[in-house]
């Protein structure tokens, strides 16, 4: 199964853990199971039109989704998805 | 003048010299946009008050800006993977002010994305940079001192 990473930030919702497996085709389908799994993450990952929020960078392994296919873009079951926040200021 | 309470932690953010050194030079070297980048260090817990950032992690500036700043988000994953391989975890950001003091803006306290994270401030409005460190909880600033060593 993927391994999705999360910043510290989410940890709190996952009981503390920085990786968890879970399973899924698609970048889309691994956050609605994360969501499931741990309910504190509804809302914090995606639009509720199922975008993916705009502070939230999603990386299958080196690649940043939105130059692939976005929500939609394929998962192996070896791949790293990681969950990276915005890190901005002025 | 009391001491700490005995039993009690003081919030401090220690910065081992090579950090210090490379964050510094890392802000001068952006000039005359701001420098940004991540701070890692020993896993003490996500929010601990005494943390030791033993590493400085310079990013670049996507905004390219002398007002603001945004690591790049391919920059933030290879510093994790970085700080992950050292076993260190990241314990927060640093980014410099050209011309205003080191305290975060309003923007600085918009933005920030982590509330266990430590914000650190190189202000580079006087000849001798000064760097300071704040935690940003809920839009609330609480500055902390910064040790070197």
């Amino acid at each position: 199964m993927p391994d999705v990473r999360l910043p510290t930030v989410l940890r709190t919702h996952t009981g503390g853990a920085a990786k968890v497996a879970v399973d899924g085709e698609t970048v889309g389908e691994l956050l609605a199971a994360l969501e499931a799994q741990f309910p504190g993450l509804q809302g914090q990952l995606r639009n509720p039109d199922g975008t993916a929020h705009k502070f939230v960078n999603v990386y299958v392994d080196d690649d940043d989704v939105r130059y692939l296919d976005g929500l939609d873009t394929k998962v192996g079951p070896d791949a790293e998805v990681s969950i990276l926040p915005a890190v901005a200021g002025g | 003048m009391h001491g700490p309470v005995a039993g009690t932690v003081r919030a401090m953010l220690r910065l081992a010299p090579e950090a210090h050194r490379l964050l510094v030079a890392h802000c001068l070297d952006g000039l005359p946009e701001e420098a940004c980048g991540l701070l890692a260090g020993p896993d003490v817990g996500a929010g601990a008050p005494d943390v030791t950032a033993t590493r400085c992690l310079p990013t670049g500036n996507e905004a390219a800006s002398t007002r603001v700043y945004t690591i790049p988000s391919r920059d933030l994953l290879r510093a994790d993977r970085a700080a992950d391989d050292e076993g260190l975890v990241l314990l927060g950001a640093f980014h410099s002010h050209t011309h205003t003091e080191a305290f975060p803006s309003p923007t600085d306290v918009r933005q920030a994305p982590d509330p266990t994270w430590r914000y650190v401030i190189v202000s580079l409005a006087r000849p001798v940079p000064v760097v300071r460190s704040f935690r940003i909880v809920e839009g609330t600033v609480t500055e902390e001192p910064v040790v070197v060593g």
